[in-house]
């Protein structure tokens, strides 16, 4: 399992690894979006949870593909298929793998680029915190999606048409905290509902993805 | 440590391409595959390798003692040719990592990047992932592919080795090994005929 873990990152850190891509995504929203709604900080202020939370999605959407494909593709899937590692626990190695090289240096540059969005200083804790508990959840939503398209050519738009719809829940309370954080309103409904929501796709999407891929080796 | 197949039938694309398939696999015993393309030895040895199911028969082989070898090596290119092994060495519990170079003569090429490799060298550190694994049983598809002639003697060389350590060996190959010992199974003869491979039809497959 940690040999695994330890080979995704490897991996992602080398050369055409992809780390990097979603946090460059997120940050391009975040640069663009003031430029094209213009520098009114009241307006950015105001959208600016919104605009942290789709673009968190968003980049985290353009790595999902890679979460199986590439093992498919050069026969380490089914290597792996093959292997005493339990195919449910190697989802759940890879989904965290993907959630450590996009959901937490998102999470962590959030701050950053809040600054540039006008975000209220009261939200900025709520913003670290609401990414830190919901972005695993998109990693491993993600990871199912990409279970489900591991053998299809191209599948990357099937993918994002599957997921997205998944996706919503998260993104929904994800920028509520955020925005009542912002405001100085109680967060503890839409907090633990995030919680929720990960902790149930943690829990669960695993043996579906596991079960979804032993359905495409096939 | 015997593997046991009987009566197996096994399907590729819904349609069931070999039945009535029985054999046993001992012990230090080979045995290799023929059959022209498309007979189905990919798919009998994915079916005991159990990544697909079976259509009928049974299939015994005892836990946690096949090692499978298909024909992608399942290399990864930006990962260096011990980094690649010790993955494996790492997945399947073993220390063998210098032991699998040593075999697949692959001790000068250590520390290159697996992309940078030619495609026997490729197929070298494919095949020196089964020594990784310490399984008994390998199930080879076509292991001798894009190998020099000294290359498939050494891989000769560790099949007999590993024979003669109490292991066993099923593999599909076109070409002679040079191993004598090893029997011959030619999987013409259990071609499905066209009436049962029309009763499967493929229930299950509408839905997959």
């Amino acid at each position: 399992m940690i040999a695994l873990l330890v080979r995704d990152l490897r991996l992602a850190f080398r050369a055409g690894g992809g780390f990097g891509l979603g946090l460059a995504f997120f940050l391009l929203v975040a640069v663009l979006v003031p430029l094209g709604v213009g520098p009114e900080g009241g307006t950015l202020g105001k959208i600016a949870p919104g605009i942290l939370w789709v673009g968190a999605l968003l980049s985290c959407l353009l790595s999902l593909d890679r979460i199986f494909a590439l093992d498919f593709e050069d026969g380490s899937l089914d290597l792996l298929a093959t292997s005493p590692l339990p195919m449910e626990g190697a989802v759940a190695v890879k989904a965290f793998a993907h959630w450590l090289v996009t959901g937490l240096p998102l999470t962590l540059a959030a701050p950053v680029l809040g600054v540039l969005l006008y975000l209220p200083p009261d939200g900025y804790g709520w913003l670290v915190l609401s990414l830190f508990l919901g972005t695993p959840a998109l990693s491993v939503i993600g990871a199912f999606g990409a279970a489900l398209t591991v053998g299809v050519k191209r599948g990357g738009l099937l993918l994002s048409l599957l997921v997205l719809p998944l996706y919503v829940p998260t993104l929904i309370f994800g920028a509520e905290v955020v925005k009542r954080g912002a405001a100085g309103m109680e967060v503890a409904t839409p907090l633990a509902l995030l919680a929720a929501i990960t902790a149930g796709a943690a829990g669960l999407l695993p043996f579906a993805s596991a079960a979804a891929i032993r359905v495409n080796l096939r | 440590m015997e593997m046991r197949v009987s009566d197996l039938a096994v399907q590729r694309g819904g349609i069931v391409v070999l039945e009535g398939l029985s054999f046993t696999l001992p012990p230090g015993r080979a045995l290799v595959l023929r059959g022209p393309n498309g007979v189905g030895k990919t798919t009998l040895l994915r079916t005991l390798a159990g990544l697909q199911p079976a259509v009928a028969g049974q299939v015994s082989i005892p836990a946690e003692s096949l090692a499978y070898a298909s024909h992608a090596d399942g290399l990864k290119a930006t990962l260096s040719v011990a980094e690649n092994l010790s993955f494996w060495a790492a997945v399947y519990g073993t220390t063998l990592v210098e032991t699998a170079l040593e075999g697949m003569n692959l001790i000068a090429l250590r520390n290159r990047w697996a992309a940078s490799l030619s495609a026997g060298q490729k197929r070298r550190l494919g095949l020196a992932r089964l020594l990784v694994s310490g399984r008994p049983i390998w199930v080879l598809d076509e292991p001798t592919v894009s190998l020099d002639a000294a290359s498939v003697a050494l891989f000769a060389g560790a099949v007999r080795a590993h024979l003669a350590a109490g292991g066993a060996a099923l593999m599909a190959t076109h070409i002679d090994l040079g191993l004598d010992e090893a029997e011959v199974l030619d999987l013409s003869p259990f071609r499905a005929t066209s009436r049962s491979a029309r009763q499967d039809a493929g229930f299950q497959e509408a839905f997959l």
